[in-house]
C-alpha cells in the first residue's frame, strides 16, 4: 500500500473493504484452503507429516519476513514469501502455511484486520502463492531441465507475484473500497510502486532458492523432478547410470460430490449476500442522488461493463440482478481458476519421468 | 488461564503481544474473546460511516475495556503504531478520490475522500484496538484452544501449533545467524550484501526443513497418528456468552441507531 519498511506491503485493516468484499474474500479463503490442508498431505511425505513439516515452514516464512534486507539509501525491504515458499514446498503447502502465518499475525500480533482476514489470506497468502507458482511452473517447461533453473524461475515467479497481488487489491478496492478514486491511477500508481517492491522481492527469492539449490536441491520442489541420475562407478572402472527415482503421479483428484458441493455454497453466496449488501444505495450515494450531484460524480471504469454497480444490465428487479451479478461473478470466477489449473496441473503420469520421491 | 511464560524479561516472539494479568479480560476463555471480537469489528465496519457519533461510542467501549484490563496507554499506542501506513491512505483520499470538492482552509478536498479517509481511520483504529485488546490478554496456547473449539478443521490448528511451538527455536536460529556474521565484521549497508543475507535465509529453509523432519519422526516413533490431543482450559460458562452477547447487542444497537439516524438524513435531504 504505502512504501513502509518493517510492514508486508498488502495487510489490509479493518473498514478498507466493505462488509460484503470481507465476506465474500473470506468465503473464497476458506475453501481454497480446506481444498490446500487436502492436497497438502499428498505433497509431504506421510499424511501425518504435514502437521509438523506445514508448521516450521510457517514458522520459516514468518522469520523471513523479520529479516530486513538492505535496498540503499538508509531503507530496508523485506520478503512476503508467497513465491518463495511455493517454489519450495509446492503451492499446497504454501498456500496453508502463508494463511497460518497471516491469521497469527492478526490474532497475535494485531496486525491486519480481523475483519479483514478472510482479504488478507487471500491477497498474501493465495493470489501472491498461486501467480509466483504458475509463472515459475511455466517458465521451468522452456528452461532447461535442472535444479539450477528454480533460481530465475522462481525470481520472475516472484517478480510476477508482487504487481499482480496489488492489482488484485485494486481489484477488491474498486468492488468493496472505502471511497471512489480513479481507478486505473490508483492502478497505475499500485502498480509501479510495487513492481519495486517486485524487483526486490525476486532478488532475494532467486537468491535464497539459488542457496537451497546449492546444497540440498531435493528439497526444491518446483525442480524435484528434474534431479540428476545416479552416476555409479563400479570397482572395475565400468559406470553406468541409475534414474533417480520411480515414477508416479501420486495425486490424487478431488471428488466431483466435494467440488460440486463447495460451487453451490459460492453460488449461494454469491447471490443472496450481494442482493442483500448493495441492493439499495449505501447512504452517499442515496444524498447525492437527492442532491444531484451524483452526475457529476464520474463513473468507475467498470461501470460500462455488464456487471457495473453490481448489477445486470438489462434486468428490472435490482435485488434479482444483484443476485444474478452475485452467481455470473462466482461462474465467471470459477472459469479462470480452472484455466489456472489447468495451467498448473502436472502432467499425466508417464507423459515425462516425473520423480515424486517423497522426503 | 494461567499466566503462560511470558514473563518480562524472558518475552519470546511466539508470546505475541500478551502480557500476563488477572483481569475479567484475561479470564475470559479465548473463544468467547474470538466470538466478540469478530462479532464486534463486523458491526464497526457495516456501520454507516456518516454518523461520526457512533465510531467515538464504540471507542469509549473500547477504551473502557483497555481501562479494566489494566494495560498502559503507552504500550497500547505503541502497538498501534502498525496502523500507521493506513493512515497516510487515509490522509491522501480526500485530495485524490473523485467526486464533488469541498473547501477546507484553501483546499479543494474530495467529500467522498473525506468521508472514506475517515472511514478507514475510525475502523481501522477500532479494529487494531480491539485486536490488542484480544493479543494482550490471549496467551498463544489458549488461543490454539478457542479455535479448536470453534471447530477451525483440526489439520490448520495442529499447524498453527506447530508454528506457534516452533517459532522461537527458528527466529533464534536465525538470530544466531545474524550473530555469527556480526562478529565476523559483516553489517548489511547496501544491494550488494543482499546474497550473504539470502544465502542466511537458504540455509535456515533447510534447517527448518529438516527439523521438520525430525520432529515428525521423533514424534511418529511414539506413536503420533496426524492427530494432537485437545487441549484442556476452562469451558467458557454461559454466563460469560450472556455476557459478551450483551456486549455485543449495546454495540449493535448503537449500529441500529446509525442506520436510522442516516435514513432520517437522508430524508431531509430530500424534504429540502
Amino acid at each position: 500500500m504505502t512504501p513502509d519498511r518493517e510492514e508486508p506491503p498488502v495487510h489490509v485493516p479493518d473498514g478498507f473493504l466493505d462488509v460484503p468484499t470481507s465476506i465474500a474474500t473470506g468465503v473464497v479463503a476458506a475453501g481454497v484452503v480446506a481444498v490446500s490442508l487436502r492436497r497438502a498431505r499428498e505433497e509431504l511425505a506421510e499424511s501425518t507429516a504435514a502437521a509438523p513439516m506445514a508448521g516450521l515452514v510457517a514458522a520459516f516464512v514468518f522469520a523471513v519476513q523479520m529479516l530486513n534486507f538492505p535496498v540503499g539509501v538508509g531503507t530496508s525491504g523485506h520478503l512476503m514469501g508467497g513465491a518463495l515458499a511455493a517454489v519450495l514446498v509446492g503451492p499446497w503447502t504454501a498456500i496453508i502455511c502463508l494463511a497460518v502465518v497471516v491469521t497469527l499475525q492478526a490474532l497475535l500480533f494485531a496486525d491486519g484486520g480481523v475483519s479483514a482476514l478472510g482479504s488478507n489470506v487471500f491477497l498474501i497468502g493465495i493470489v501472491t502463492v498461486v501467480v509466483g507458482y504458475a509463472v515459475a511452473r511455466g517458465l521451468m517447461a522452456v528452461l532447461p531441465k535442472r535444479p539450477a533453473s528454480a533460481v530465475p524461475a522462481a525470481a520472475v515467479g516472484a517478480l510476477v507475484s508482487v504487481p499482480a497481488t496489488a492489482l488484485v487489491f485494486v481489484g477488491l478496492y474498486s468492488v468493496g473500497g472505502a471511497a471512489e478514486l480513479d481507478l486505473s491511477q490508483l492502478a497505475v500508481f499500485m502498480l509501479s510502486w510495487h513492481v519495486l517492491i517486485g524487483i526486490g522481492e525476486a532478488v532475494i527469492t532467486g537468491l535464497t532458492v539459488g542457496a537451497v539449490v546449492a546444497t540440498r536441491p531435493d528439497l526444491v520442489r518446483l525442480t524435484r523432478r528434474y534431479r540428476t541420475s545416479l552416476l555409479l562407478t563400479d570397482a572395475d572402472g565400468t559406470s553406468r547410470e541409475v534414474s533417480a527415482a520411480p515414477v508416479t503421479d501420486g495425486v490424487k483428484r478431488i471428488g466431483v460430490r466435494w467440488v460440486a458441493g463447495a460451487l453451490g455454497v459460492c453460488l449461494v453466496l454469491a447471490g443472496l449476500v450481494s442482493s442483500f449488501a448493495s441492493a439499495n444505495p449505501d447512504g452517499l450515494e442515496y444524498v447525492a442522488e437527492r442532491v444531484g450531484f451524483i452526475d457529476t460524480a464520474e463513473d468507475s471504469v467498470v461501470a460500462g461493463s455488464p456487471f457495473g454497480d453490481y448489477a445486470v444490465v438489462g434486468i428490472d428487479n435490482p435485488i434479482l440482478a444483484t443476485g444474478l451479478a452475485g452467481v455470473l461473478g462466482v461462474v465467471i470466477a470459477l472459469g479462470v481458476g480452472l484455466l489456472i489449473a489447468r495451467a498448473v496441473r502436472p502432467k499425466a503420469p508417464g507423459a515425462s519421468a516425473r520423480d515424486t520421491e517423497k522426503v | 488461564m494461567g499466566a503462560g511464560h511470558a514473563h518480562g524479561a524472558s518475552r519470546s516472539v511466539s508470546d505475541g503481544l500478551y502480557l500476563p494479568g488477572d483481569t475479567p479480560l484475561h479470564r475470559l476463555p479465548a473463544e468467547v474473546k474470538l466470538v466478540g471480537l469478530l462479532a464486534f469489528v463486523i458491526t464497526v465496519v457495516a456501520t454507516s460511516r456518516e454518523q461520526a457519533w457512533a465510531f467515538g461510542v464504540y471507542g469509549l467501549l473500547l477504551l473502557g475495556l483497555v481501562a479494566l484490563t489494566r494495560l498502559r496507554p503507552g504500550t497500547v499506542l505503541r502497538r498501534m503504531v502498525i496502523e500507521v501506513p493506513f493512515l497516510v491512505f487515509a490522509v491522501l483520499l480526500p485530495f485524490v478520490a473523485l467526486g464533488e470538492r469541498v473547501d477546507v482552509l484553501g483546499l479543494q478536498l474530495s467529500v467522498d475522500g473525506l468521508l472514506g479517509g475517515f472511514n478507514i481511520l475510525a475502523k481501522g483504529t477500532l479494529g487494531v484496538l480491539a485486536a490488542i485488546l484480544l493479543s494482550a490478554t490471549t496467551t498463544p496456547r489458549d488461543l490454539i484452544v478457542g479455535l479448536q473449539r470453534l471447530r477451525v478443521p483440526a489439520l490448520f490448528v495442529t499447524i498453527l501449533s506447530f508454528m506457534v511451538r516452533y517459532l522461537d527455536v527458528v527466529v533464534d536460529d536465525m538470530r544466531r545467524m545474524a550473530l555469527a556474521r556480526a562478529a565476523r565484521g559483516f553489517e548489511a549497508r547496501h544491494l550488494g550484501h543482499v546474497p550473504v543475507v539470502a544465502k542466511a535465509a537458504g540455509a535456515l529453509f533447510i534447517r527448518s526443513y529438516e527439523r521438520g523432519e525430525r520432529v515428525h519422526l521423533a514424534m511418529v516413533s511414539r506413536g503420533f497418528t496426524g492427530t494432537m490431543p485437545q487441549l484442556s482450559a476452562p469451558v467458557p460458562t454461559s454466563r460469560q456468552w450472556a455476557l459478551v452477547s450483551l456486549a455485543w447487542m449495546v454495540v449493535a444497537s448503537v449500529a441500529v441507531t446509525a442506520a436510522v439516524a442516516g435514513d432520517r438524513t437522508a430524508w431531509l435531504v430530500m424534504a429540502g
